[in-house]
């Protein structure tokens, strides 16, 4: 970051500052979505993340989104986050072309539980544009496979139309490795595949309840249901990961709006083990 | 004159109490403290002692505020007022940076601010208490460098109550009437029995540097007990209480007592008892670019969990409902507060009740919750 005169203390000590990325490549997903690859600085690079984190991102005169980053976490170079057009900034953020800059700051919060994973079979839910938090703990676990019991995925979208990396989905529909079910809510004569929610999928998945642990991402509805019935059929409740969302103005604890009970979102989230927001998930407005 | 020393106590006459304001000043503090201000004693900044209430004091109750003269001429007979002095620590609204376009990038400017040193002269304990509590929730990931900065520079004047409004309730929440250690320096006002006097406690060497400058005498035993007297009678004024035992599971364990429902009926989501709080922190940000578009500022401005777009998420707010708002202020300030920063957001200063439109009174709602506290919602109001 280029901070000029005496007065302003060094980069980075400040935690509202953005640091300006680079756009190297812009991919259209969807009719509204794109994913964006970021570098960070000449000479610098950006600070290393854990999958499910995410980060504020800024836009010059427009403001600040939080998004999650959907990038490899062994490619520590490239920033990669997945933007669904929502409001002006989304808009703005989604509109920058390569060569362009977008403001940086974090990465924030809780990451999926990575260390937990290892010699468990592993059930990802994604409904949505919860695919993209999710990528960065799938491709660490598809880079050393062996590590893991199965691994089975569920991903869920409004339509065909809607769903996001949709080569790399068919890639991993071919692996062996792997087993992924696609499911949308409605879909033309065109669709092969399943229409339904993503719940209706989970009796087709193959894990055993007790030596799973499940990564869910999506609409709140999506991820109440999920776990319910993940729990109802075994899975341990201590086991089962959602990611949360909530307003978010700081990402750092200071502005109080992504509240959720107890927690800022932005801090013990987004990640929480289901059985530490049970209750909360199942009232309304909290 | 000998240097004082901390935990010193002197007396300090009325008669130089012009003197300790000068001191401030020399010292290089902006001194803000209370002032009268459309019908109410506000915080501004205090220039001489003539912008000091002397000789006012207030009537308040829940939803209401009147000043009213004294029978004598008391510089700090009065206790709180709508301002708290989270106004300077973090002002209603503060702008975070400021942005050059630069090529297709942006660059950040330094801030030119000079920082200002403020000295809080008139910070009542429960004040004081608030100011601990800030001093935690803006310091989590990392210190918020706007808060800190200038809390740092902050010189903290406290002045202990003689007399207590009704809706005070520093008593019940351990914070008031009388002060801990946490001051600069530390003020009791004695008009009675004479000379008009007060007593000064040395609590730091920032406190004792300015005390220097100003004509004070080793305090005597009668400045003590003078001084004691006041603080005992302000907490014998006490008259409203909030039973804090137990309330953080009180208010968790049941969110659907119909409490919540008639404190919603009555509640009119108008945020004035979070601008009043002196804990209250919730903030929004907002981009303000120059029309020629290159140039740009980052705000920072009080916000309110009782705004509706507060909790938006994708275009719907999670807290639709009124009930949902105020039970969420309610729960956070004396419940999760606990979780999240280990006590109570609650000082007793009993803001949120004398500037309440309507006159709730959180006391009040914590007393009907907890007077049955598994009471269900009647047949005919259920949904």
């Amino acid at each position: 970051m280029s901070i000029v005169g005496e007065a302003a203390p060094a980069a980075g000590s400040n935690p509202w500052w953005p640091t300006p990325y680079r756009v190297e490549r812009r991919v259209a997903e969807t009719g509204d979505t794109v994913t964006l690859t970021l570098r960070a600085p000449t000479g610098t690079a950006p600070p290393a993340f854990a999958p499910g984190q995410f980060n504020m991102l800024y836009r010059f005169g427009v403001g600040e989104a939080a998004i999650s980053i959907a990038g490899d976490p062994a490619r520590p170079t490239e920033l990669v986050h997945t933007v669904r057009v929502a409001g002006k900034v989304t808009e703005s953020i989604a509109g920058a072309a390569p060569g362009e800059t977008v403001g940086v700051r974090g990465p924030y919060g809780t990451g999926w539980p990575m260390d937990d994973l290892p010699g468990r079979d592993v059930v990802v839910v994604a409904g949505g544009l919860g695919l993209p938090p999710l990528r960065p703990a799938l491709l660490a676990i598809l880079a050393r496979r062996e590590r893991y019991g199965r691994l089975e995925v569920i991903y869920g979208a409004r339509s065909p139309k809607d769903l996001v990396f949709y080569d790399e989905v068919q890639a991993w529909r071919r692996r062996d490795d792997l087993r992924i079910q696609v499911t949308v809510d409605a879909a033309g004569r065109d669709w092969y595949g399943d229409v339904g929610l993503v719940t209706a999928r989970l009796p087709d998945a193959r894990f055993e309840p007790a030596r799973t642990s499940a990564l869910l991402c999506g609409p709140e509805i999506m991820l109440r249901l999920t776990a319910r019935a993940l729990e109802q059929a075994g899975v341990p409740p201590e086991r089962i990961f959602l990611s949360m969302e909530r307003n978010m103005k700081c990402a750092i604890g200071l502005c109080g709006h992504c509240q959720f009970g107890p927690d800022f979102v932005c801090r013990t989230g987004p990640v929480f083990p289901y059985a530490a927001v049970r209750d909360r998930l199942d009232r309304r407005e909290v | 004159m000998a240097p004082n020393a901390v935990g010193e106590r002197r007396r300090l006459l009325r008669a130089d109490f012009p003197a300790f304001l000068t001191a401030l000043r020399e010292r290089g503090y902006r001194v803000v403290g209370p002032t009268l201000r459309d019908g109410a004693i506000v915080l501004g900044e205090i220039r001489d002692e003539t912008d000091l209430p002397i000789g006012w004091t207030e009537r308040q109750d829940a939803g209401t505020y009147r000043l009213v003269r004294r029978d004598d001429a008391a510089v700090f007979g009065y206790t709180v007022g709508p301002h708290s002095w989270k106004k300077y620590l973090f002002p209603p609204r503060e702008r975070l940076w400021s942005a050059v376009a630069d090529g297709t990038s942006f660059r950040l400017e330094p801030d030119a601010a000079e920082p200002v040193a403020d000295a809080f002269l008139g910070m009542r304990a429960c004040d004081l208490a608030a100011v601990r509590i800030s001093d935690r929730v803006f310091d989590r990931t990392a210190p918020d460098p706007g808060y800190h900065g200038r809390r740092r520079r902050t010189l903290r004047i406290a002045v202990q109550c003689g007399g207590a409004a009704p809706t005070c309730f520093c008593t019940s929440m351990g914070t008031g009437p009388g002060v801990g250690s946490d001051h600069d320096l530390a003020l009791t006002e004695i008009v009675d029995p004479g000379p008009h006097r007060f007593l000064v406690e040395v609590g730091s060497e920032a406190g004792a540097a300015v005390l220097d400058r100003v004509p004070t005498e080793p305090a005597g035993a009668a400045d003590v007990a003078a001084a004691e007297a006041a603080v005992a009678r302000a907490a014998a004024e006490v008259g409203r209480h909030l039973d804090p035992a137990g309330v953080r599971e009180l208010l968790l364990d049941h969110p659907d007592h119909p409490r919540w429902a008639d404190v919603a009926r009555r509640c009119l989501s108008c945020t004035n008892c979070t601008m009043a709080c002196p804990t209250c922190f919730c903030s929004t940000t907002e981009e303000v670019p120059s029309l020629a578009g290159d140039r740009t500022e980052k705000w920072r401005r009080w916000d309110s969990c009782f705004n509706l777009e507060f909790s938006q998420v994708h275009g719907r707010p999670v807290r639709q409902s009124g009930l949902s708002r105020y039970r969420q202020w309610l729960t956070h300030k004396l419940a999760s507060w606990h979780d999240q920063f280990g006590s109570s957001g609650c000082v007793g200063c009993g803001r949120c009740i004398t500037w309440c439109p309507v006159g709730i009174d959180l006391t009040e709602e914590v007393r009907a919750i907890r007077a049955d506290p598994t009471a269900v919602a009647p047949p005919e109001a259920a949904p």
